[in-house]
């Protein structure tokens, strides 16, 4: 008994931590969007999603990031079966370059894309040296405030998030499982996509959700990359809670995408058993 | 069984400059049951994954059938793996996993299911076929894996320390059932194990090995009785080894005293190691046997009692189905049939020399 009332003690700074960090502002973001300027219950706010603005914002945030998180997996997976097939210090060292991104301030790499990429900016810079030569003529780089800058700072930023997960599960498997795939008569394809690729399902899932869901709520990506004219349901939110000082149309549209995220999040847990996703 | 099937021709692997295979030659003849038997890092395994396809060796050939393989990848091999711990695709039922070989090749459903049914109830598990792997004991699972490689055909399986995980009892049953598949299905065996009495009870052929060399190649009984040298002496069983000197044919000198024994040919006044197992040192009366000694440990065993005697500075290793307490005092005889004479190794190294077939 004495035990548990000392697990209890340890314990009570996070859970002061939770309910004044995580608990009540949920709270509060569910009050605001269910209540409208008077404090009447409404489902106005959360309706307002089916507004051609906002759903035209939330398709695009979809679109976007479906398209890069698959992008992720194409490139993640082969990535991932490297390291994995590697063994010793050399390893950790390569995890080490990939995730080093990672430990940079997430709009300052943002930033240095917006750099990379605008008319001005450093590729079109390259390009522009190389055209004042005789020979050259190549065309100027023209994607910043398109969705490919927007589907490109996704990647670069969510990619190691579905590298571990793929490298964690890949790592599990027991070299002699594949070898008794060979054994019995598969060649490299067949024992892919026979044995590896199901038995990474965990890992691929789970790395899903881990790029999907930020992606889906990301609007720094999109204001930075994308200029004004794209718009995502992150920047709609965020705008709501800023300059339009509409907390409760920010709020409603804020639990529409909970619902979405909340539906990924099961999705995953029912795939994830092993918890692939846990070291992150 | 006079057939050889597969050949291994002056074979040598070596991983980060560490030589694990020395020039290693061994024929596996057909229907043979034959077991690498050595510690860990002897090899055995290494010469598995090479005959398996897991590994390419860096010198010689490995020819199977008649025809050079060395180099051919393991799915286009005529032979089936059993591994350690199983490797079982977990992901899959049982009637899967069983099933996976056969689809790969394209068979027919109904010669697939015809023959999951014959393996299950050849590996005693019949009704298993919707099963999770996972859901079974780990002797369930080894059976599950042989059924998987069996169901194959193969015209060789590899069984790479299969029975390592099991406990005691179970890994007994499943020495019985190995050799009785091995005869139902009349292929070759190739197994590995570091348990010599594993090898012993199962193979028709023993394959010891050491640092990378084959040590002795025989039938269990001459690897037991006629150890060629300390390493296979020690290795197998229990056994007194002592330095001795050959006086001359048939008659040796352990600690200084004088044992007829029946080996000819190793000269005059020849240093030479003598191996003698302990269940076959006879305790006798004081000055009744040819040296005399005191019994200075004793533990019952079970089947029998293990004693330790002093006698001429040697602590001698002794089973017996009498008891002799410790302090007793007794006499030692061997008769001269059970005495092994070995030639001396001439360095430290020469314990791990190739030994010609």
């Amino acid at each position: 008994m004495k035990n548990k009332s000392f697990t209890a003690l340890m314990a009570s700074p996070y859970l002061i931590w939770a309910i004044a960090f995580i608990i009540i502002p949920l709270f509060m973001v569910f009050y605001y969007g269910l209540t409208n300027n008077d404090g009447t219950f409404t489902l106005e706010n959360v309706l307002a999603i089916t507004d051609p603005r906002h759903l035209k914002a939330l398709g695009i945030a979809m679109l976007l990031s479906v398209i890069s998180t698959i992008i992720c997996i194409l490139l993640a997976y082969p990535l991932a079966m490297i390291l994995a097939s590697k063994n010793g210090s050399k390893d950790k060292i390569i995890i080490m370059i990939f995730i080093l991104p990672m430990w940079m301030n997430f709009l300052l790499r943002i930033l240095a894309w917006q750099t990379i990429l605008e008319k001005n900016g450093v590729i079109n810079t390259f390009i522009e040296m190389f055209n004042a030569l005789p020979l050259f003529d190549l065309p100027l780089l023209n994607i910043i405030n398109t969705p490919y800058a927007i589907i490109l700072g996704m990647v670069y930023n969510f990619l190691p998030f579905m590298i571990l997960p793929l490298y964690n599960s890949l790592n599990k498997i027991d070299p002699n499982v594949v070898n008794a795939a060979k054994d019995l008569g598969a060649n490299n394809f067949q024992t892919f996509i026979r044995i590896i690729l199901p038995l990474t399902l965990p890992g691929i899932i789970s790395g899903i959700t881990m790029v999907f869901v930020p992606a889906l709520t990301t609007f720094a990506i999109s204001a930075m990359l994308g200029g004004s004219k794209i718009s995502l349901i992150g920047n709609i939110i965020e705008q709501e809670f800023s300059t339009a000082s509409n907390w409760h149309l920010g709020s409603g549209l804020s639990v529409v995408l909970m619902i979405f995220i909340i539906i990924s999040m099961i999705f995953s847990a029912i795939f994830d058993k092993d918890g692939e996703g846990n070291m992150l | 069984m006079s057939n050889k099937l597969i050949n291994l021709e002056n074979i040598s692997k070596s991983y980060d400059n560490q030589l694990v295979l020395d020039e290693m030659n061994l024929y596996i003849r057909e229907n043979e049951f034959l077991t690498l038997l050595g510690p860990s890092g002897c090899g055995k395994t290494t010469t598995l994954r090479i005959i398996g396809g897991f590994e390419t060796p860096d010198k010689g050939r490995v020819i199977f059938d008649g025809a050079d393989i060395t180099r051919i990848p393991p799915h286009k091999r005529q032979l089936n793996t059993v591994f350690q711990k199983y490797a079982l695709f977990t992901h899959m039922t049982i009637a899967e996993n069983i099933a996976f070989g056969l689809k790969i090749k394209g068979k027919s459903k109904a010669y697939i299911d015809d023959k999951i049914k014959y393996a299950l109830k050849l590996v005693n598990l019949d009704g298993y076929e919707k099963r999770m792997p996972n859901s079974l004991s780990g002797g369930q699972q080894q059976r599950i894996a042989i059924a998987r490689a069996i169901v194959n055909e193969p015209k060789v399986l590899l069984l790479d320390e299969p029975l390592g995980a099991l406990d005691l009892k179970l890994r007994q049953d499943m020495q019985y059932e190995l050799i009785r598949l091995k005869n139902e299905l009349g292929i070759t065996f190739i197994y590995v194990t570091h348990d010599q009495e594993e090898a012993l009870t199962m193979s028709d052929t023993i394959v010891v090995m050491n640092q990378g060399y084959i040590q002795q190649i025989g039938t269990p009984e001459m690897i037991y009785n006629e150890p060629e040298n300390a390493f296979v002496a020690d290795f197998i069983g229990d056994s007194n080894i002592i330095a001795s000197t050959m006086i001359k044919d048939e008659l040796v000198e352990i600690l200084g005293a004088k044992f007829a024994c029946v080996d000819k040919g190793f000269g005059v006044n020849k240093p030479v190691d003598v191996v003698i197992r302990p269940e076959d040192v006879e305790l006798v009366k004081p000055g009744e046997g040819t040296i005399n000694g005191v019994v200075s440990h004793l533990i019952f065993k079970g089947v029998h009692y293990e004693m330790e005697v002093t006698a001429n500075g040697f602590e001698w290793l002794v089973h017996s189905t009498s008891l002799f307490p410790v302090g007793t005092e007794v006499g030692i005889k061997v008769d001269p049939f059970n005495i092994q004479i070995m030639n001396k190794p001439e360095s430290e190294d020469e314990e791990a020399a190739p030994i010609e077939e």
